[in-house]
This record gives structure tokens, C-alpha cells and sequence, in this order.
């Protein structure tokens, strides 16, 4: 068993507007020192994912079902207690923005210690030290000062260092980031990435990164999980993703991948259409109000909800369209258009 | 952050000035422009049949015949440099800072206000703790617990609870338990700390209930918005990813997020309260500010009016200075400048 | 903002009836474990302390508790003058005479108090002497004399220093020129007023006759002062006690306590019992507390005897049981609507009897607060409990009091008037009940086509520039005028002079008198000041009385009442007719 298995996991939301199916049956399996990456839309369920691993959502109104499985325990049974013991210890979170992720009232130092006093019994000054020295690990510059700022005394890059170091101050064993550089500016996001790369190999942690751009992703991830309407529906190795997708939806988010020789905001194939209700899930296929290709499905793509099949070696995909025509549409169509921009 | 302080304190100074100088327009310069003469103003503080001449020889003595300004300068001079009174055999010396002498009872107004500055000092203190405590309380379960019956029952009675005058539910407390079950001493009595802790305590404890239910209603309500708020916060939900329990991640990093607003509203009620809590004060017949401030417009008796207001402007000025430096150490985002 | 206040007194009045329900029935079912055996029946009925002493003891000891919604005017001797004030003052000061402390009309009685008989006066009455008890001591021990009393006199004479109190002594005695009292000219001969031939005789000068200096001497002006111990305008912090209790805590503004005097000497004084051991005042009680605190036992005495206010006469009239530890005295106050004969055609005195005639009594009775808040139907000017008053009505509102029409009509048509004609009506704007009364009056004159219109002015120049101004009440056309009246003492001079004395009235205005010029009342008065025999004057006050009446310069309305509650702790409770209220000097504690 790897070292954290998610199986069919179920997060659904009961609201006044009906059953949110926030995730509906995901699972991936992800190995100490690799990297996943998530990726999809605003509202696919990235988010809310990674809090059910952290079991944040017990004791809320969230309805969970399904098995998480880290280090041969599963989480989704375990007392709320037991789970807590295990946060900030043996699994770890780093979140979007790091400015409202920390709390104002507090210096850094001072939330970077009680992270780490939660988990270890130590003084006070002991902490203090280990905070300083975490400081300077992500980066930080005098941290022996620094310590003592408030969050919003950080530029933007620095909080997000400071986060990471909060997060990694207990040495996790797996360590989830929300999209961790989405709320910086360009440079800044790289240096964040690089640094994130270096402290997983140091820590040697399994590493998932939740991000909706997939570029993020492309250098830092092993595997990539592709999720549409709380759902899975491609899964492969960052090569599968890159080389050989097969969703149309995936084309879609390499088709609106920013690159660094592009303006940011350009977006050369924008997926038409907006996310789709986790309430009233479209029938059949959940994409297919927005999906270029429906149409030569021959009508099943409207009427019956595709599978997630494995392709080739690992590589899982969950769309009607047969695997040649899938091929034959991104070496035909989609990949030319791509390169030729 | 000195030199804040010190500006701000300038200001206050400011401010009080002109609150005295709109009290002193309020009581002596609107009846003038009414077209009230110095007689009539001076019949006030005569017997209750008083003959022209005694009236006459009123108004010289409290000096309405002096131009405003001049009167308005003897009562500023007295506050800073104290003032002489004739009471009759000999002349007094009223060191500052001197907020004159009654019309009525011709007594100096500034040992008044001291001596009942205990007695609004322990009202306003105790009842603040009481219903900081459990309103805060309150406010806390009940957003924690949002949608349950507790929260709704705890919401209702504190919706009653502001919208009830002090008057009423006062009255009701007294009828129920001085009169009534004669719990406490009937209709409302002081005893100063000094004398007896206990009975000090004891003494007060209807109004401090009474006044704390009142307030701690609308603490409540506000704690519970707060906290709705503050706890859908991403850094609840990082406090939480550390692994922090419930009960801190509510009360360390919820609640102390929800403050700010709890402390500015804090720090104005009670500023206010200090300045008299005008109601309970007369409902329990506590002798203090407010008593003194509601006896004293009562009789219009404007040196105890403008004394009484001071003091009170004085501590609404100082909790406005003490919330706002309480905000940087609350707040770090908050720089003074 | 007028309707939630409403609102929110009716839910008071409702609580506290609920309240009452319960403290009530727990009082009047079982008799309490404090009361005495007889203390069902000793609480006595209604208006049992009117004329007769409730709970009858010599026992001594025990605190009694009082309470003043208010601020005392001034506890200084010199400086006091509230009839409540000078009933409580007796317990610590002595002046030269005092009211008899007993029921009734024996209450109205004069009797020596520092002076070993009445005055006596000489023949003109502009000279009165009296002789001081020997063996009357300040609380310090120092005898008191003459000199104490003439300084008492003296530094009350400072207006500047006490403005609260009258100025009898100020206008009547015969001062030097340019006289400012003891403070200002204390170097002053003042033998021309007051002499003091030796310590124990004092002698008043006065500028014209004055047949009844008694009842000045019975004005705490003349509680001795020692000059020692004068501290001026601050006295009142400590008033050197020379009756049976003294000062021991005086907060101004909160209260104060009374304790045993041991320097008094009951020999001297038959008047007072001093059954408490001693006296606990508070001052500035919320006045409905007071009430509720009464009515529960809590508290002896509402001290300004001044009656309950309206949350409590809706909880006690209806419940004979609460009704009957409660008194109804009628006061020394009328309230009254002036006549203008300057005003035609109330120039004719048809004219003024068609009003007496319509006005409707029970109207404004109701309009004045009802039998009990209110007053008593008057129908003269004397209040009952002043000697000289008498029964009579001259003009009789038919026989139920609403006003007879017919003779209204009658006395119309004999002016000249047959359909009636149109006047003022002034009061004082801030009063509801004289705008109430003025309102029955339009009402029930309108029905003989008297037609009235408001006119409200402010109170505090009511008299000086309008009602009470000749000029222009004339000019305005103010026939009818809402007025009051309360004497100082119960005397006809006290109670009439005021307000009948044609003198009084004067071209620049502020004359309580609005109404009434006929010079054979100011002879009458100019009698009645000369004769020194009480009950010839008396008569003369019956006389001016009724002759003001046969003018109808005065449509009298009512004779004040107050709602007085007994407490439910106290002995010896009776109302003094002097002070239309309970006597503070009888009361012991059970
Ligand atoms: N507590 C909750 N109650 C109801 N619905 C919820 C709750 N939390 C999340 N959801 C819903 O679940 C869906 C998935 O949310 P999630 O935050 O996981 O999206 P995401 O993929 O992280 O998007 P983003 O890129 O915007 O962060 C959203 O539609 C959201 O509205
Ligand atoms: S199943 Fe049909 S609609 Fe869904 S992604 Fe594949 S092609 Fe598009
Ligand atoms: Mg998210």
C-alpha cells in the first residue's frame, strides 16, 4: 500500500439548495518523495479535497465517505481527536493566500511556534530558535528579526515562505499547497516553486500541489490529476498529461496555460462555458455542455456518465470518445494549434 | 506614538473645552436669545415664593448680570486656577479645579463629583465584567452553535434584552426581588467598598445584573456576529491545519479576531457608563453621576449640569483615546499616527 | 415618542400592580410575623390620622426611615421654606413658638416653645415680646439666649447668602436704613427691630400693626443660631441643634441621619415626645421607589408630604385593604380661577355670577386630579383647615355641582348679555391640570354661550408680565385666569392677604392677586391686622371670605388634597393641619 491511498472518496455538502457533491468517489495513491499535482477549474473540488486528507471537514456538516489511507491508517473512520494529533505532525497544509491564511493579530514567529509547540513539547525559547532557523531555511532574510513582524509587515513572497516554513516547521511527512503561488506575481511564484522543490527533497515528503494552472505543475510533479465537477477524469504521469492528454477538458487547460513568453490574461483556447453545478450535475458526461467533441460521442455523451478507464500503462481517462479518436484529435488538432502559438 | 499621545490629549483638551462651551451656551445663551432676562434665570434658584428683590439680589450674586463671556471666563478660570465663594461670614477658596458652586445648594459641585464617582466607578466596572463575561459567552456558544436551540433561545432573550429600557426591566427586578421575595435591601442602597466588601457587593448586585442583562444582550449579538465572521476566516482554517485544539482555535485565534469591534464598542459604552448610568442610577436610587446628572438638570442647576457634563465628556474623550491605543495593541495593523 | 412612553408607563403601572397583587394579599391575609396583635386593626381606616392619633404609644427607640424624592431647600433654619421643612424641623431646632403636635384642628394651635407664653404684644400690635425658657442648651452645652435668637434673625435677613427663604422678617420689622443683614452689616444697631434687653427677653419692632406675630414667631427664623458657629451659606452642613436630635451624617444631595440630642432637656419642653431613638433621611429617592418602598414597609415616611404619585393611587384606591392604612387631608392650597372685572363685560357683576353659576365643579375636580389627587370641591376661598373658614356657597353650581344653567342664563340676561359673549382664558402653559381645568371651563361656560379661548403663558412670568400685569391682562382681554394659592401658615392673613388685598396688586405686574378690588376687603384686612383676639379675627377673615365671594372676583375650584400612605412601622401617625400632612414629631417607631 502506498503511502497515501485515497479510495472513492466522497465529500457532499447537504445545503438548503440541495446536496453538494463537492468530490464525488476520487482516488489516487501518492508515494513519500513524490509529487502530485491537482489540477482543475475554480469549484472542482481541489480544495475541498485536500482538506477531507487533513480531516477538517469532521465535525462540520460535510458527509464523508470513502477511505483515506495514510501510512497504512484510514482517516476517514478515526476520531476527530486522532486526526488532529496527526495535523501539522505527519500532514501538513500550505494555503492559497498567505495573507488571510495567517492570522493578523499575531507575529510570525509566534504562529510558527505555537505550530510547532502544538506537536512538541518544548519551551518556549527552544521554539523560538526553531522558528529563526525555519525562517532562514525558506529564505527568509534576518530571520532573527523577522520573527517578530506581523504578517502584514511581509511582502507577499516572504508570507508565503513564512507559511511554508510554518508548515514544515514539524517535519510533515506529506505536505499539501493550495495553490501556493497563485496569489504572487510571476517571479516570485517561480522562486516559491523552486524553494518548494528543494525542501521536498530535503524533507523527503510526499508533496501534492493544488493548483488550476497547469504550468505550475509542469516541472514540480510526478503525477498529475486532472478533476472536473468533483470528479477524476485524467490521471496520469506529468509526461501522460503533457505528451499524451486525452480529455478534451485537459486540452482545454493546456490550451489556456499561460506561458512566460505570453501576457498572462491571454488565453489561446479558453474553455467556453462556465463550471458546472455540483448540485444538478449534468447528465452523462458532467463537461459535456461544454465540450467541443460531444458531438462525436453519438449522443451518449449527454445521457451516460463515462467511466474512468486506464489507457495505457497508468494513464486513466474518463471520456465516451473512443481511445483512437482521442489520439488522433490531440495529434491532429489540438497539439498542432498548440505549438503553432 | 508619544507624540500621538500627546496630540490626541491636546485634542481632548479641545474637545472638552467645547463641549463646556456648548453646555454653557445650551443653559445660559439659549434662554437669553429666548429673551429671558438675568431675573428670570436668577427666579430659578430662589425660595419657592421669592419677592423681586430677593430674585434681584440672586441674580447679582450668581452674576448673570455679567456679560456671557465673562461668565463663561469665571467658570473656565475656576477649573484651572480655582475661584473665591462669599458664603455669608467668610470668603472660600475653591482650589482648582473648581467647577463652582451649586445654585441651589451652594456647595462646591467638584467634591460632589468625587464623592459619587465611587458609587458610578463600582456600577459600571461590575456590571462590565458580568456582561463582557457572559455576553462574550453567549456570543461565542451561540455562533459555535449556530442554528441550535441554544442559539436561538439565547438570541431571543437577548433581542428582548436590548430592546427592554433599564426603567422597565429595572422596575421589574426591583418589584420582584427587593419587594418581593426581599432578597436585596429594598429599592436600592450603597455601601462603599471600603466600608464593607461584601455588603458593597451585595448591594449592587441587582444593578449590576439589571444594567449587565441589558448590555450583555447586545454583546452577545454582536460576539456572535463576530464571530460568524472571524470563523469562516482562512486563518481559522490554518490554525486548524496545525493541528490546534477546538477550544484554542475558538478562543485564541476566533475570538481574538472577533475584538476589535468588542473592544471599541467596550470601551465607548463604558466611557459613557462612567459618565453616569443615568437610569440604573435613579431606578436603584445609587447616589452617583448620572443620579447626580439627572438631580441636577432637574433643578437646572448649571454649575452641577456643567460639572457633571465634564466629568462625563471627560471620560468619553478618555475612552475614545484609551480605544484607539488599545486598537494598535490589538491590532498591529493599526499604526498611529 | 409620546405613545411609547405611554405605552411603557400603562406596562410599569401593570407590573407593579402584579407586584403589589402579591405583597398586598401577603399583608392583609396573614397578619405579618413584626406586627403587634392589634396591627391589623391599628393600621386604622381611611383617613383615620385625620383626626385622630393611629397607633397610640410611648415607646421609644428605633430608627425612623424618611425619604425626600427631591433635595431638602435647605435644612438651615434661615433658609427653609417648605411647610414639609419646617414640620421636620421642630426635631432638631426650637423657635420662639410652635403648631401644637396633635390631630387635627389642635395642630393649628400655637404654643411656646423657646418662649415660656405667646407674645405679647402692645396696644398698637407693632410690638411683641417674648420671654425665653431658661435652661435651653445648643447640643454643645452652651445656653441659649436672646442673642441667639436676634442673630438667627439677623443672618436670615441676607437674601444674597439664603435665597431660598421667605422675607417676613426683611419686610415687616422696622430695620435700620440701608439694614443687609448679619453678614454685611454686622456692625448694624438693629435694636430699632429687635431688642434684647436681657438674655432671656427679645423684643420685635414692627413697621405697622401685626396682629398675629405669633405665627411669625413660629418661623424657623427664629431658632437660635449661635453666631459662634455660623458658618453661613455652609451652616446647613451642621445645624447646632437645640431641640431633641441633632445632626450625625449630612451628605447634601443623598441624605442625612439624626441622633439623640443629650444636651436637651425635656423639662423645658412639654411639646416633644422624641420617641426614636433617631432619624434616617434620604434625599433625590426616586419618588416611585418611595411609594413602593412605603406601601411595603420598607420606608416610615414620604417626607414632602406631598401624596403618592399616580402608579400608586391606581394600586391603592381600589383595594379597601391598602385604602385603609392611607389619609386624604385636605391642604392649605386652593386652586382658583380669577375673575377680571377689568375685562368686560366682566366689569358686571351679573356677568360674573353667570360664570360661577356654569362652571361645572366635578369637571374640574376631575380636570385637578379626581377626589383624592386632586381636591375637595371648594366653594369658598378658605380651605378648611385655616380657622375662619366657614360652610357657605353663594353661588350654588346646582345641586350636583355640574353647573346650573338656568341661573347662568338668568344672571346673563341681567348683564345684558342673553347669549353669552366671548373672553380669555390664561394659564400656565406647563401645567397640564390648570390647562385640564381651563379646558372643563370652556366646556361647561360654553353652554351658556360663555365662549372661552386658551391662552397659555409661561410660568415664570405668568404673573409678572401677563396675568398678574393690569395692563395687559386688560388689553388682552384675559377675563378668566387659572391661579393657586397656598398659605405659609394656617391663618387668614397667610391664606387671604396675598391674594385679596387690592393693595397688593401693581401696575408693573407680579402680584398674585389678578382679581380682586374692593376697597371695603381692604379695610377689612387693615382690621383684621389690628385685632390681636384670634377669634374676633377670625371672624373678620370670614367676613373678607365671604364678601369676595358675594364680588365673584374668585371662582373657586378645589381645596387641594394628597394621598398620604401610614407606615406600616410607625406609632403615634396623625396628620397636622398645620402642615396638611403627618406630624414628624409625634411619629414613634413600633
Ligand atoms: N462547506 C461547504 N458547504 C457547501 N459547499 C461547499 C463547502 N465547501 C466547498 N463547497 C463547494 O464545493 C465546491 C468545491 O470547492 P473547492 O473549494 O474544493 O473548489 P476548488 O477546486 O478549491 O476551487 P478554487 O480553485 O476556487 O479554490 C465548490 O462549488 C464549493 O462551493
Ligand atoms: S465524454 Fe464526450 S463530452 Fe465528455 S469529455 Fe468526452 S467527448 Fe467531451
Ligand atoms: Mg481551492
Amino acid at each position: 500500500m502506498s503511502f497515501l491511498e485515497l479510495k472513492d472518496l466522497q465529500v457532499h455538502f447537504p445545503t438548503d439548495d440541495g446536496l453538494v457533491k463537492s468530490v464525488d468517489g476520487l482516488s489516487f495513491a501518492l508515494e513519500r518523495g513524490k509529487t502530485l499535482g491537482i489540477v482543475g477549474e475554480s469549484g472542482s473540488g481541489k480544495s475541498v479535497t485536500s482538506l477531507g486528507i487533513l480531516g477538517l471537514h469532521k465535525g462540520g456538516r460535510a458527509k464523508l465517505g470513502g477511505e483515506i489511507w495514510l501510512d497504512g491508517e484510514e482517516l476517514v473512520g478515526a476520531s476527530a481527536e486522532h486526526v488532529r494529533t496527526l495535523r501539522g505532525k505527519k500532514m501538513a497544509m500550505i494555503f492559497q493566500d498567505p495573507l488571510s491564511a495567517m492570522h493578523p493579530f499575531y507575529t510570525v514567529g509566534s504562529q510558527i511556534i505555537e505550530a510547532y509547540r502544538i506537536h512538541n513539547d518544548v519551551s518556549k525559547k527552544v521554539a523560538r530558535k526553531h522558528a529563526i532557523d525555519m525562517l532562514g531555511r525558506v529564505g527568509i532574510p534576518q530571520p532573527d528579526r523577522r520573527v517578530d513582524s506581523y504578517p502584514h509587515e511581509f511582502s507577499g513572497g516572504m508570507r508565503q515562505r513564512a507559511m511554508i516554513a510554518m508548515a514544515l516547521s514539524c517535519d510533515p511527512e506529506l505536505l499539501i499547497a493550495d495553490e501556493p503561488t497563485t496569489a504572487l506575481d510571476v517571479t516570485v511564484q517561480a522562486q516559491i516553486l523552486d524553494l518548494m522543490r528543494d525542501l521536498q527533497r530535503d524533507f523527503n515528503a510526499a508533496l501534492i500541489i493544488i493548483t488550476h494552472d497547469l504550468g505550475v505543475v509542469a516541472e514540480l510533479a510526478d503525477d498529475i490529476l486532472v478533476m472536473y465537477g468533483g470528479k477524476c477524469i485524467e490521471y496520469g504521469t506529468a509526461e501522460d498529461i503533457f505528451e499524451r492528454p486525452e480529455h478534451p477538458y485537459t486540452w482545454g487547460l493546456l490550451g489556456s496555460m499561460p506561458r512566460l513568453d505570453r501576457d498572462r490574461t491571454e488565453r489561446l483556447l479558453p474553455i467556453k462555458g462556465s463550471p458546472p453545478s455540483l448540485i444538478n450535475v449534468p447528465a452523462g458526461c458532467a463537461f459535456h455542455p461544454r465540450c467541443t467533441f460531444e458531438d462525436r460521442t453519438g449522443g451518449k455523451a449527454s445521457t451516460e456518465v463515462p467511466q474512468l478507464v486506464e489507457t495505457e500503462g497508468g494513464h486513466l481517462v474518463r471520456c465516451h470518445l473512443p481511445r483512437d479518436t482521442r489520439r488522433s484529435i490531440w495529434e491532429t488538432e489540438i497539439k498542432p494549434s498548440l505549438e503553432a502559438s | 506614538m508619544v507624540t500621538y499621545i500627546i496630540r490626541r490629549l491636546i485634542w481632548s483638551v479641545v474637545m472638552l473645552s467645547i463641549v463646556s462651551i456648548i453646555t454653557f451656551a445650551i443653559f445660559f445663551l439659549v434662554p437669553r436669545l429666548a429673551g429671558a432676562t438675568s431675573e428670570d434665570m436668577a427666579a430659578r434658584y430662589v425660595g419657592r415664593t421669592a419677592s423681586a428683590e430677593q430674585v434681584k439680589v440672586a441674580a447679582e450674586k450668581l452674576g448673570f448680570n455679567d456679560p456671557l463671556i465673562v461668565q463663561y471666563g469665571r467658570f473656565a478660570k475656576g477649573i484651572v486656577a480655582g475661584a473665591d465663594y462669599d458664603y455669608g461670614p467668610g470668603v472660600e477658596r475653591c482650589p482648582a479645579p473648581c467647577f463652582g458652586y451649586s445654585f441651589l445648594t451652594r456647595l462646591p459641585v467638584w467634591p460632589d463629583l468625587l464623592d459619587r464617582l465611587p458609587v458610578t466607578i463600582s456600577l459600571a466596572l461590575g456590571a462590565a465584567v458580568i456582561w463582557v463575561i457572559a455576553g462574550v459567552a453567549t456570543g461565542v456558544l451561540s455562533a459555535l452553535k449556530r442554528g441550535s436551540f441554544f442559539d436561538r433561545a439565547a438570541m431571543s432573550i437577548a433581542l428582548a434584552g436590548v430592546s427592554m429600557p433599564i426603567f422597565f426591566t429595572g422596575m421589574v427586578s426591583l418589584v420582584l426581588f427587593s419587594y418581593g421575595l426581599k432578597i436585596t435591601v429594598a429599592g436600592g442602597t450603597y455601601t462603599p467598598f471600603l466600608t464593607n466588601p461584601a455588603t458593597w457587593a451585595y448591594d449592587l448586585l441587582l444593578p449590576w445584573i439589571t444594567l449587565a442583562f441589558l448590555y450583555a444582550a447586545g454583546y452577545a449579538r454582536l460576539t456572535r456576529a463576530g464571530m460568524l465572521e472571524t470563523m469562516n476566516e482562512d486563518y481559522i482554517r490554518t490554525a486548524r491545519a496545525k493541528g490546534l485544539r477546538e477550544r484554542t482555535v475558538v478562543v485564541k485565534h476566533g475570538l481574538r479576531g472577533a475584538l476589535t469591534p468588542i473592544l471599541t464598542i467596550f470601551g465607548l459604552d463604558l466611557g459613557l457608563l462612567l459618565g453616569g448610568a443615568v437610569l440604573t442610577e435613579s431606578t436603584y436610587s445609587l447616589p452617583g453621576i448620572g443620579k447626580y446628572a439627572i438631580d441636577a438638570i432637574g433643578r437646572q442647576d448649571l454649575p452641577q449640569v456643567m460639572g457633571v457634563t465634564l466629568v462625563a465628556a471627560f471620560f468619553v474623550v478618555v475612552a475614545n483615546l484609551v480605544v484607539d491605543l488599545l486598537y494598535a495593541v490589538v491590532d498591529p495593523r493599526v499604526r498611529l499616527v | 415618542m409620546q405613545k411609547t412612553t405611554r405605552l411603557g408607563a400603562a406596562a410599569l403601572s401593570a407590573v407593579l400592580a402584579l407586584g403589589l397583587a402579591a405583597c398586598g394579599g401577603g399583608s392583609t391575609t396573614t397578619p405579618t410575623s413584626s406586627g403587634a396583635p392589634a396591627a391589623g386593626g391599628a393600621t386604622g381606616e381611611f383617613n383615620g390620622a385625620l383626626t385622630a392619633v393611629v397607633n397610640p404609644s410611648d415607646k421609644k427607640g428605633g430608627i425612623l426611615k424618611l425619604a425626600n424624592a427631591g433635595d431638602w431647600d435647605s435644612l438651615d433654619p434661615g433658609d427653609t421654606y417648605y411647610g414639609y421643612s419646617w414640620n421636620f424641623i421642630r426635631l432638631y431646632g426650637r423657635s420662639l413658638v410652635m403648631f401644637k403636635s396633635a390631630p387635627g384642628k389642635t395642630g393649628n394651635e400655637l404654643t411656646p416653645d423657646l418662649a415660656e407664653g405667646l407674645g405679647t404684644p402692645s396696644d398698637d400690635a407693632k410690638t411683641w415680646t417674648y420671654k425665653l425658657k431658661a435652661g435651653v442648651k445648643f447640643e454643645d452645652g452652651t445656653p441659649v439666649t436672646s442673642k441667639d435668637v436676634k442673630y438667627g434673625v439677623e443672618r436670615s435677613f441676607d437674601k444674597e447668602v439664603f435665597p431660598d427663604g421667605y422675607t417676613y422678617f426683611n419686610d415687616f420689622l422696622n430695620w435700620p436704613k440701608d439694614y443687609k443683614g448679619a453678614y454685611k452689616s454686622p456692625d448694624a444697631n438693629t435694636d430699632s427691630a429687635i431688642e434684647t434687653p436681657d438674655d432671656q427677653t427679645i423684643v420685635f419692632h414692627l413697621k405697622q400693626p401685626l396682629s398675629n406675630f405669633d405665627y411669625f414667631a413660629q418661623l424657623p427664623a427664629t431658632i437660635p443660631v449661635p453666631k459662634a458657629k455660623d458658618t453661613g451659606a455652609k451652616y446647613k452642613e451642621h445645624v447646632i441643634a437645640t431641640g431633641p436630635y441633632k445632626f450625625d451624617k449630612n451628605e447634601i444631595g443623598k441624605g442625612f441621619t439624626l441622633v439623640r440630642n443629650d444636651q436637651w432637656d425635656p423639662a423645658t419642653d412639654p411639646n416633644r415626645k422624641a420617641l426614636p431613638d433617631g432619624y434616617d433621611v434620604a434625599t433625590n429617592v426616586n419618588a416611585d421607589d418611595i411609594d413602593n418602598r412605603v406601601l411595603a414597609g420598607d420606608l416610615d415616611v414620604d417626607v414632602t408630604g406631598t401624596g403618592v404619585q399616580p402608579a400608586a393611587l391606581g394600586r391603592i384606591l381600589p383595594d379597601p385593604a391598602v385604602k385603609a392604612g392611607t389619609d386624604n387631608p385636605t391642604g392649605t392650597r386652593l386652586w382658583y380661577t380669577s375673575i377680571n372685572g377689568n375685562v368686560p363685560p366682566l366689569d358686571n357683576l351679573e356677568c360674573r355670577k353667570a360664570v360661577e353659576y356654569a362652571a361645572d365643579k366635578t369637571a374640574l375636580q376631575t380636570a385637578w386630579g379626581g377626589e383624592f389627587a386632586g381636591g375637595q370641591i371648594a366653594t369658598s376661598l378658605l380651605p378648611p383647615s385655616i380657622p375662619g373658614h366657614e360652610d357657605f356657597n353663594t353661588w350654588v353650581p346646582g345641586a350636583d355641582n355640574k353647573g346650573d344653567v338656568t341661573k347662568a342664563k338668568e344672571a346673563l340676561t341681567a348683564c345684558g348679555q342673553p347669549n353669552g359673549f366671548e373672553t380669555n382664558i390664561s394659564y400656565r402653559a406647563e401645567r397640564p391640570k390648570e390647562k385640564a381645568a381651563a379646558e372643563a371651563l370652556q366646556q361647561s361656560l360654553g353652554r351658556v354661550g360663555i365662549k372661552l379661548t386658551l391662552k397659555p403663558f409661561p410660568q415664570t412670568d405668568y404673573f409678572a408680565l401677563y396675568a398678574g400685569k393690569p395692563g395687559y391682562a386688560k388689553d388682552n382681554k384675559l377675563g378668566l385666569a387659572m391661579n393657586g394659592w397656598q398659605s405659609d401658615w394656617p391663618d387668614g392673613f397667610g391664606f387671604l392677604q396675598q391674594i385679596v388685598d387690592s393693595r397688593v396688586i401693581r401696575e408693573t405686574g407680579g402680584s398674585s392677586n389678578v382679581s380682586v378690588r374692593d376697597p371695603e376687603v381692604d379695610k377689612l384686612i387693615d382690621q383684621a391686622m389690628e385685632q390681636t383676639d384670634p377669634n374676633s379675627r377670625n371672624g373678620i377673615w370670614t367676613q373678607i371670605d365671604k364678601k369676595v365671594m358675594d364680588d365673584a372676583y374668585i371662582l373657586p375650584n378645589v381645596w387641594a388634597k394628597a394621598l398620604l400612605v401610614r407606615s406600616k412601622n410607625a406609632t403615634n401617625v396623625f396628620v397636622n393641619d398645620a402642615y396638611g400632612m403627618y406630624d414628624y414629631l409625634g411619629m414613634g417607631v413600633k
